[in-house]
Parts: C-alpha cells; sequence; structure tokens
C-alpha cells in the first residue's frame, strides 16, 4: 500500500513536472478568471468615463447658451428690449444718456459681411472650378496646400495687414476713405474666408461622379461647358453650404474688423467711414475697463447673445442646404 | 448630298473653345489671386520685421519706447498656454472621439452630442472668450490666469480635435479590429492595443493643426482680459501672463509708426511658431501614417 501510494506520488510528480507548463497556463487562467471581475469592471467604466468627456462639449454649448442668456436677461432689466432691438443709435460710453440700440453695430456687420462675400464668392467658386475642373494633378498639389496655409494665417495677422497696406493701398484710389473703414477690413476678411469657400467648393464639384461629366463631354461640350452647366450645378448645394458657412465666419471674425474697422458705430451705408462691429465692440469692451456689473459690461453679453444666434441661424442654414438639396447618385 | 455644314460646325466650335480657354484664363487668375495676397503678405511682413529680429528682441519685456520692446512675455507666455491647451484638450477630443466611434449606438443622446459638437465648430471665438470671462475668471475665480486662457483655448479648439480625431480612428479598418476580438481581446483592450496606435498619427496631425490655431487666435484672449504689458514670467498656473497675439494686437493698435516694425517683427516670430508646429504635423503624418 506504502509502496503503491509512494509510486504514485512519484508519478504524479514526474507527471506534474512533464506538464508544468500546461498546470502554470491552468494556474493562469484561474488568476485570469479571478481577475475577470476587474476586467469587467474596467469594461464596464469605460463607456461611462469617455461618454463623461464627451459630455464636455454639450457642458460648453449649455455654458455658453446659459451664460449668454443670465446675463442678457440682467442687461435687459436695465435697457428696453425694443430699444434694444429697433434703437438705431449706441452710445454705451455717453455720460448723460447711453443708448443700446444694436442696429448700428448689426449695420457695420453686415457691412463688412457684404463685401466679404463680394470678394471671395467670386473668386472662390473661380478658384474651386480651376482646381477641380482644370488643374492638372501637379497644379493642384502645389495650389491645395498655399490655400490651406493662406486659411491658417491668424486673423491677427490679416488685421495688421488691412490696416497698414490694404487700407493705405486703397486710400491712393479713394481719397476720402478714413483710416478706420468697413471697404478694407471687408475685403481682408473676404481674403480669409476665401479658401473656405475654394475648399468647400471644391470638394463638392469633385464629388459629382465623373460619368456625367463624360457623358456631357461625348455629346461635344467643352469643358467650360461642362463645368457651368452640368458640374455646377450638380454640386449647387455643397457650393451654397460653403457661402453659407463662409458667412457665419465672417459674422463673427473678431480681430480684422478690430484692428482696422474702428469703434464708431452708425446706422448707414457708407463704407468708407470708421465703422463698429458686434464683435469689435465686445474686443472693445473687454480691452478697456468697464466695471464690472455695470450696463456696459453686460452689453457685451447681449451683442454676443445677438451674435452667437446669428451665426446660429447661419450654421443651420447651412445644414439644411446641404441636406435637403444634395443629389444622390 | 450634305447633311452636317462642316465649316459652320467648325467655326461655331472654335467660337467656343475660344471661351473655353479665355475663362480658363479667368479661373486660374482667380486662383493666382489668393497666392498673390499671400505673397504680398508674407513679403511686407518680413521686410518690415526681419530688422528688429535681433537678440535684445526675444530678451525684453514689452515696452511704451519701440526700440526696448521686446517678446519674452509673450513668446514665453504662448508656450505655457500650450503646456495646459495640449493635455486637455487633446485627452478631452480623443475621448469623445473614442466614445463617439466604437461605443456610441444610435439614439438620441448620441445623435444630440454630435449635432452640438457640429455646432460649437460653428460659434465664434469671440464667444468663446465671453464663456471663459463668466465660468473660469469670474465663477471659478481663476482670474485672468494661464489656466483660465488655457481652459478656454482648450473649449475652443475641441470640436476641431474631436472631428480630425473620429477621421483618424474611423480610418483604421474594422478587420484588425475583428481580428483583435478574435484573439480574445476586449473592447477595451482593442481600442488601446490596436486601434489607438495605428491611428495616432492621424489624431496627433489633426490636433497638432488645431493648436495651432490656438496659438494665433487673439479675441478670447483679449475678452478674458489677459493684460498685454508684462514685467515677468508666469511661474505657475495662475499667475497672469501675455501671449503673442495679444502682444501683436497691443503694438498693432499703437500709433507710431515704430511699432508697424515692431509688430511685423511679432508677426514673424509667431509665424516662425506656426510653421514649426505645422512641419512637426507633416513630419508625423509622413513618417508614421500606415496605409492599409
Amino acid at each position: 500500500m506504502l509502496l503503491i501510494s509512494c509510486v504514485m506520488v512519484k508519478g504524479g510528480f514526474t507527471v506534474g513536472q512533464k506538464h508544468s507548463a500546461q498546470k502554470l497556463s491552468v494556474q493562469e487562467l484561474i488568476q485570469k478568471s479571478s481577475g475577470k471581475k476587474k476586467k469587467k469592471l474596467i469594461e464596464k467604466m469605460i463607456p461611462i468615463i469617455l461618454l463623461l468627456i464627451a459630455s464636455v462639449s454639450v457642458l460648453t454649448t449649455f455654458g455658453i447658451v446659459g451664460t449668454l442668456i443670465v446675463e442678457t436677461v440682467i442687461f435687459f432689466k436695465e435697457v428696453k428690449v425694443t430699444e434694444f432691438i429697433f434703437g438705431t443709435e449706441w452710445f454705451p460710453f455717453a455720460n448723460t444718456e447711453q443708448l443700446f440700440g444694436i442696429l448700428p453695430l448689426i449695420a457695420g456687420t453686415l457691412k463688412v459681411t457684404a463685401i466679404a462675400v463680394v470678394v471671395a464668392v467670386p473668386f472662390g467658386i473661380a478658384s474651386a472650378i480651376f482646381l477641380s475642373e482644370y488643374a492638372s494633378d501637379k497644379s493642384r498639389r502645389i495650389i491645395k496646400p498655399i490655400l490651406e496655409v493662406l486659411a491658417g494665417v491668424p486673423t491677427i495677422v490679416y488685421g495688421f495687414f488691412a490696416l497698414t497696406f490694404v487700407t493705405p493701398l486703397l486710400q491712393q484710389f479713394i481719397p476720402d476713405l478714413k483710416i478706420f473703414n468697413a471697404l478694407s477690413p471687408g475685403i481682408v476678411v473676404g481674403v480669409m474666408i476665401l479658401p473656405m469657400i475654394a475648399s468647400l467648393s471644391e470638394d463638392a464639384m469633385s464629388s459629382v461622379p465623373n460619368s456625367i461629366r463624360e457623358g456631357a463631354l461625348a455629346m461635344g461640350s467643352t469643358k467650360l461647358e461642362v463645368a457651368l452647366k452640368v458640374v455646377l450645378p450638380a454640386a449647387l448645394s455643397g457650393i451654397m453650404a460653403s457661402i453659407v458657412l463662409a458667412v457665419s465666419r465672417a459674422i463673427g471674425e473678431t480681430m480684422i474688423v478690430s484692428l482696422a474697422g474702428g469703434s464708431t458705430p452708425k446706422f448707414d451705408f457708407n463704407v468708407t467711414e470708421s465703422i463698429q462691429t458686434m464683435t469689435a465692440y465686445i474686443v472693445q469692451v473687454s480691452s478697456g475697463d468697464a466695471g464690472y456689473g455695470t450696463t456696459i459690461y453686460y452689453s457685451i453679453y447681449a451683442v454676443g447673445f445677438t451674435l452667437f444666434l446669428f451665426t446660429l441661424l447661419m450654421n443651420y442654414l447651412a445644414h439644411v442646404i446641404s441636406k435637403k438639396y444634395r443629389e444622390e447618385y | 448630298m450634305r447633311y452636317v455644314n462642316h465649316e459652320a460646325v467648325v467655326k461655331k466650335m472654335n467660337k467656343r473653345l475660344i471661351v473655353n480657354r479665355i475663362f480658363k484664363t479667368i479661373f486660374f487668375a482667380a486662383t493666382l489671386f489668393a497666392l498673390l495676397v499671400l505673397g504680398v503678405l508674407f513679403y511686407r511682413i518680413i521686410s518690415q520685421g526681419v530688422g528688429y529680429l535681433t537678440p535684445e528682441f526675444f530678451q525684453n519685456f514689452g515696452s511704451r519706447i519701440p526700440e526696448k520692446a521686446g517678446i519674452k512675455a509673450a513668446l514665453i507666455g504662448s508656450i505655457w498656454l500650450m503646456c495646459v491647451v495640449a493635455p486637455v484638450s487633446i485627452i478631452l477630443g480623443v475621448g469623445t472621439a473614442i466614445y463617439l466611434e466604437e461605443y456610441a449606438t444610435k439614439n438620441k443622446l448620441n445623435d444630440f452630442i454630435r449635432m452640438n459638437i457640429s455646432n460649437l465648430a460653428g460659434v465664434p471665438s469671440v464667444v468663446f472668450g465671453l464663456l471663459g470671462l463668466t465660468i473660469f475668471v469670474r465663477a471659478l475665480a481663476l482670474g485672468n490666469s494661464v489656466l483660465a486662457a488655457g481652459f478656454t483655448m482648450s473649449l475652443l479648439i475641441l470640436p476641431v480635435i474631436i472631428v480630425g480625431a473620429q477621421e483618424a480612428i474611423r480610418a483604421v479598418p474594422q478587420d484588425v479590429r475583428e481580428a483583435s476580438y478574435g484573439m480574445g481581446a476586449t473592447k477595451w483592450q482593442t481600442i488601446i492595443n490596436i486601434v489607438l496606435p495605428s491611428a495616432i498619427p492621424g489624431i496627433l496631425t489633426g490636433a497638432i493643426l488645431a493648436l495651432s490655431r490656438a496659438v494665433g487666435e487673439t479675441a478670447p484672449l483679449v475678452v478674458i482680459g489677459i493684460p498685454v504689458i508684462v514685467h515677468f514670467l508666469p511661474d505657475n498656473l495662475l499667475s497672469q501672463f501675455t501671449a503673442l497675439p495679444m502682444q501683436i494686437y497691443d503694438w498693432a493698435k499703437r500709433p507710431q509708426e515704430a511699432f508697424q516694425y515692431v509688430s511685423s517683427a511679432g508677426i514673424l516670430v509667431l509665424m516662425i511658431f506656426l510653421l514649426i508646429m505645422n512641419s512637426i504635423a507633416i513630419f508625423i503624418r509622413n513618417k508614421f501614417q500606415k496605409r492599409y
């Protein structure tokens, strides 16, 4: 009996030695299964943590809308809503009677935006047609990065350029032009949004399938006719969306108009005199020392809220255009 | 009998071809316009600014006298700012992108998050400044510090980083993920060990481009009240500071002509800063980009 058990133990021992690798892996398995709870916990926790991280962007939106609304409400306790929306005079720094009618600021913003659109849309779409329909691969490879550089130039640099180069240049042709005006920042904002229109429109045109182009070419069309009569209509929704997005960028543009636009809001259509946009007003107040809690302090939130609504509307419009009128191939 | 008047066709065709050629030239000229503007802009800034790029320019603080004005505080300040913006925005952005690409199912909450991000991308930077002023500077009482400005900038570039990271993660083919699951890896293990390593070049490229936008952004800094003339360097995250675009803004506003040249020099420094960041991005893209 003893002998047998001894043999058995011995046998067991040898077996154990022989298969130690296997045994270890079994041990590992056991360890793993005991660690599985921890792993399962991680697998469960990770999506929750990531969701929390993702909610930061939602919180940001709520933060923006919340602060704008709260502070704007305080502003409207001191200034009538109707005076703010319909007032045609904006004199927040007046000693006797402050006037808060936002129309002059909106007029300034719209003047700059309109000039920018006049500059950017023809040049942008023409560049897009050239890049998508005419340019060889090689020239496209050179031009597109340069457009990207143009899009990446900080707006403060554009502002400096508008103030020190474009304005003096324009003054040679228009002697009446003031140092601060709407024309020069408008043109420069146009240059700033040009790459955006060009590259988004080019994307829209490139996504028009080649078979349609070839069909038109086979019917005897020239490249121009293909571009204007076939590709452009097919890509129209994308092009319109790109223009609307660019307009939204122009409305929100701050530093160019702060540096070159001036700080005298006027409710008219004159582009040669000093203006002020909504964005430039916010910058003017916050770079000066408007005391915390004054009406002027709260006015920047009311102006900011108006600006926010404008850009939101534009972005929504772009979204609707690109979704509703997209042609599917 | 001739069915086609060959001469008339050639005549008409020639006219159309000429119109085509004229328009081709017009389109090309329009494209050149953008390049021309860029050329003039760079030429002006380099020709005006290069004379002021002396060693003293990098050693001096801001000053009211153009000859003594330097960029030291602004340059160091911008680097401090990036040290806050880079980790905060990349962690938040990549986390959100992973959630949206790997975990989010199609439901109302996730649709809302997606829509929200694309809306956030369209909000003007000056409005982000108002957010920073109210929440970080006043409510959290961080003052006009590196941290307050860094958080504001991080939120501003967050949508750009998220979209870039989403694209990079989407570009990792499904097969690789399936192979990883087949080896018994869990979802998170697959993401950490397989998906992220191959998506990282794309993520970093997008992130650096977004960060270079943050370097040049001025409006939020003005709104949260970053001072312009600072005679000390920041020593912790809560100290005051100034940044390159703020300094340039201040110089550009000054009436003396000499400050024009100083601003040009400042812009040159900013552009070199951006150039270095973009080169790093291109280097990463070319060196580590995996193609499947």
